[in-house]
């Protein structure tokens, strides 16, 4: 995803300051070789063996990844991952880009919006989740504010159990998580809008674009980069999610709610089944790699970059 | 002309009127969570389930009873030396590394920072498991080592300041070696002062992260004492699930400082979090 920029010198070897090299880069070299290269074999090995609460047993082939394709909760936990991918990633790109469109304009108060829109993202999670338990209760607030919505307009309403229920706990996520991270995407995109050079809207203006032409002709298309970038960024989050459901619906019911990571989780330290949750890392790592490569291929369609 | 137009041009008045109701429809949904958990964490249990928010009702109670119940001073304690000493350590490391492979000229440079960016997408999930066995191996399981130590090393933090110190003219380390200057000196009076900024973002961006992280720090503590903001935060859910005052209350102490941060330095916050895109350019 990132090009090596050419160098600004021609690299030339100075001999003085080979040991120096070395030195300078031997505290972080030191925790890499531990902390990624040594965790990333041994994960590969562990994922291959028999591994227990005592640690290695024996080599067990491909017997882990073997039992995880006939594991149905595995493949449930997958399912309800996609389910966020698809929901979470374009509402969240939509809703981020309403925002920061909507910052982007000559009106007033623009910091104070921008300071609310951002104060979820730093807020710590699990306060956040702690919050959305309460809010999402069967007789709590947003219960109460949809009755009354529904009472106004005269339609029947019964109250959706948005945590206990499998048809709605997976949407309490989504909504928690676009709550938590809109503001982020809004941040960015507003970055992006404000890059946008103005004379390309005056030309277009001149050519008799309106403005929902200039917006889709000319906006969409310079900050498409972005979109690339935040697409991939929020896809691989939403592959990774934990601390929301974990601490939301502890991903019930029945599973309903459970993401790949929280039962990667699970596994290792609830059931000390090392070696399943080292083989499920390895699938998502897969999956999530096959993925980026595959947007990574299809950006040529739509994402322009201005050097082209 | 509409609020559809995506550069700052000038508005008519209606245009105008519907675009701050827009925002500021937004504005109440991103903020009643947080006006919920704060009036809620003023109520008694009784009085917030029964509706009544009549003022009489109001008290700091909760906030007693939370601190009887929770160390969360001990939680906090934890917090901030875990995410201080993460920060300023891997920022340090980081940018040595950073100041070798953007300017000094050795044998593998190249090699070793490819090394380095080929373990980017490497997910989290893929490294835990090892990384918990490694600490419970050195006999750091449930004390500080294990919040910190892993934290130190970062390939990202690496790589970012590598691509800003590339920025910097080599002319620079050229005119001080001809002064005598060793690389040492070079890295800490020449390219640290030149680089404040960016060094304050990425500190506020790794701040954030570390203050926030759940995952690890549930993995490798379990004694009350070690447990950070977050863990102490989830714990207490698990104990409390329904006790709505005192989690709420749990829920202000653990935002408020963080909160009062964000406020006041808004502009860092939000440029540590547009740092995170540059790493995608």
């Amino acid at each position: 995803m990132t090009p090596l920029s050419p160098s600004h010198r021609p690299f030339r070897w100075r001999p003085d300051q080979q040991w120096e090299g070395y030195l300078f880069i031997l505290p972080s070299f030191a925790g890499f070789l531990v902390f990624i290269v040594l965790a990333v074999v041994m994960s590969l090995g562990i994922s291959f063996s028999e591994w227990g609460l005592t640690g290695f047993k024996n080599f067990a082939g491909l017997l882990n990844y073997r039992q995880l394709l006939r594991d149905p909760v595995f493949w449930q936990t997958f399912w309800n991952t996609a389910f966020y991918i698809v929901t979470i990633v374009p509402l969240q790109l939509a809703l981020g880009l309403i925002m920061a469109v909507g910052l982007n304009q000559a009106i007033r108060g623009v910091t104070v919006y921008r300071l609310i829109y951002f104060m979820p993202v730093v807020t710590t999670i699990v306060a956040g989740a702690i919050v959305f338990r309460l809010l999402l209760a069967t007789n709590g607030p947003v219960n109460n504010l949809l009755a009354a919505a529904f009472g106004l307009l005269g339609l029947p309403f019964s109250a959706p159990n948005w945590l206990g229920s499998s048809d709605f706990s997976k949407w309490s996520v989504v909504i928690l998580t676009l709550w938590k991270n809109t503001g982020f995407t809004m941040v960015v995109y507003l970055a992006a809008l404000q890059g946008v050079p103005k004379e390309l809207y005056d030309a277009a203006h001149t050519d008799g674009a309106n403005a929902w032409q200039r917006f889709r002709n000319v906006t969409l298309p310079l900050i498409s980069p972005t979109t690339f970038f935040l697409f991939i960024f929020q896809m691989i989050g939403a592959f990774q999610l934990f601390t929301e459901p974990f601490v939301m619906t502890s991903g019930g019911p029945a599973n309903s709610s459970l993401s790949v990571v929280q039962y990667i989780y699970l596994a290792a330290f609830r059931d000390i089944r090392m070696d399943k949750a080292a083989a499920m890392a390895w699938v998502l790592f897969i999956f999530i790699f096959a993925f980026t490569l595959f947007q990574n291929r299809m950006q040529k369609r739509w994402v322009h970059y201005e050097s082209e | 002309m509409t609020t559809l137009s995506a550069s700052p041009t000038r508005m008519s008045t209606p245009a105008r009127v519907g675009l701050h109701a827009l925002l500021l429809f937004f504005s109440t949904i991103m903020l009643a969570p947080f006006a919920v958990m704060f009036v809620v964490s003023l109520l008694p249990n009784t009085a917030f389930l029964a509706r009544d928010f009549s003022p009489a009702n109001f008290s700091l109670n909760n906030y007693i009873r939370t601190f009887e119940a929770v160390p969360f001073g001990r939680y906090y304690l934890n917090s901030v030396v875990v995410s201080v000493s993460v920060t300023t350590v891997q920022i340090l490391i980081s940018s040595l590394a950073a100041f070798a492979f953007a300017r000094l000229r050795f044998r593998g440079r190249e090699a070793i920072f490819l090394f380095y960016l080929a373990t980017l997408m490497i997910p989290f999930p893929v490294t835990l498991i090892p990384n918990f066995l490694i600490i419970k191996n050195f006999g750091w399981y449930d004390t500080y080592l294990a919040l910190i130590v892993p934290g130190l090393f970062s390939v990202f933090s690496t790589f970012l300041l590598r691509q800003y110190y590339r920025g910097i003219p080599l002319d620079f380390d050229e005119a001080a070696r001809m002064d005598g200057a060793s690389s040492l000196r070079i890295w800490w009076q020449i390219i640290v002062p030149l680089s404040g900024p960016v060094l304050a973002t990425l500190a506020i961006f790794v701040f954030q992260g570390v203050w926030n992280d759940f995952l690890w720090p549930l993995v490798v503590t379990t004694s009350e004492n070690m447990r950070t903001i977050p863990v102490g935060l989830a714990a207490f859910v698990g104990q409390y699930s329904t006790a709505w005052d005192l989690l709420m209350a749990g829920s202000v102490i653990a935002l408020l400082p963080v909160l009062v941060i964000y406020v006041l330095g808004q502009k860092w916050f939000v440029q540590g979090i547009a740092l995170s895109g540059m790493g995608g350019r």
